[in-house]
């Protein structure tokens, strides 16, 4: 599955990062500690946490994770939005909890 | 960054300036691009990316600044990481999953999961470390 299709599917705003739209998603990973989202992230999953400080683009990149969903409507730097536009990593924004999202993407097929 | 090549092998070098947080990750991301370019395992890559991450970040959060080497060879890669300072008390409790110094004021940011220095020892063939109050110096190979 796409991004441009869970975007859709799951009503998220697309903050940044237009440019990795059309990456292929496997897989989802939950998580706000930035060293234990590093050590057990894989590649092309999306990635659900509270944190929006720059460091999570720069980490997002080092590990090859296809997009990161903001949950509960936190707020987004600026620093952070120009990183996910420079590196093509797309940053998508919910009000939900990373919960919900999960088990909506899970219903869309994503496991 | 100064990179330099011979036969055998590539040099590359980062100074790492402390509580640069802005900057943070940029030697790790600049690494990781340069291993996928010339063609390492995808397995091997994130290995090195995990750690020169880890150690970058202790290095702006944790020290009064230092600087990363990494030196690729025909079958590992030697990663340096060396610090000025204040040094760590107590390195066994440093490697432990969990344990942590940092400030609240970092850990809000999602550092200081007390994962760094574990997470470098799991991607490392070889781990050495050693400390004082003038400096901090990490050794790790990563083998092809």
């Amino acid at each position: 599955m796409k991004i441009t299709q869970i975007i859709e599917n799951l009503n998220l705003e697309l903050l940044s990062g237009d440019k990795g739209m059309e990456r292929e998603i496997k897989g989802v990973y939950s998580g706000d500690l930035l060293s234990v989202v590093m050590a057990n992230a894989k590649e092309q999953q999306v990635w659900l946490t509270v944190q929006t400080h720059i460091n999570v683009v720069a980490i997002a990149a080092l590990i090859d994770i296809a997009a990161i969903i903001v949950v509960e409507n936190m707020d987004v730097e600026e620093e952070t939005i120009k990183k996910s536009n420079a590196l093509g990593i797309p940053i998508l924004k919910t009000n939900k909890t990373s919960y919900e999202i999960a088990v909506e993407l899970y219903k869309l097929g994503i496991d | 960054m100064d990179k330099h090549q011979d036969d055998s092998k590539i040099n590359l070098e980062y100074d790492i300036i402390r509580n640069d947080f802005k900057r943070a990750g940029e030697a790790s991301s600049d690494i990781k691009s340069i291993l996928k370019k010339i063609g390492i395992d995808s397995k091997v890559v994130r290995k090195v990316a995990i750690v020169t991450y880890e150690a970058e970040m202790n290095i702006v959060i944790h020290s009064y600044g230092g600087n990363i080497k990494v030196t690729i060879k025909s079958n590992n890669i030697i990663i340096e990481a060396y610090d000025r300072g204040p040094g760590i008390e107590n390195i066994p409790l440093a490697m432990k999953e969990g344990y942590s110094t940092a400030t609240n004021e970092v850990r809000e940011l999602g550092f200081g999961a007390g994962m760094g220095l574990p997470n470098i020892n799991k991607c490392a063939d070889d781990f050495k470390i050693k400390s004082t109050p003038e400096g901090t110096r990490l050794l790790i190979t990563i083998n092809f």
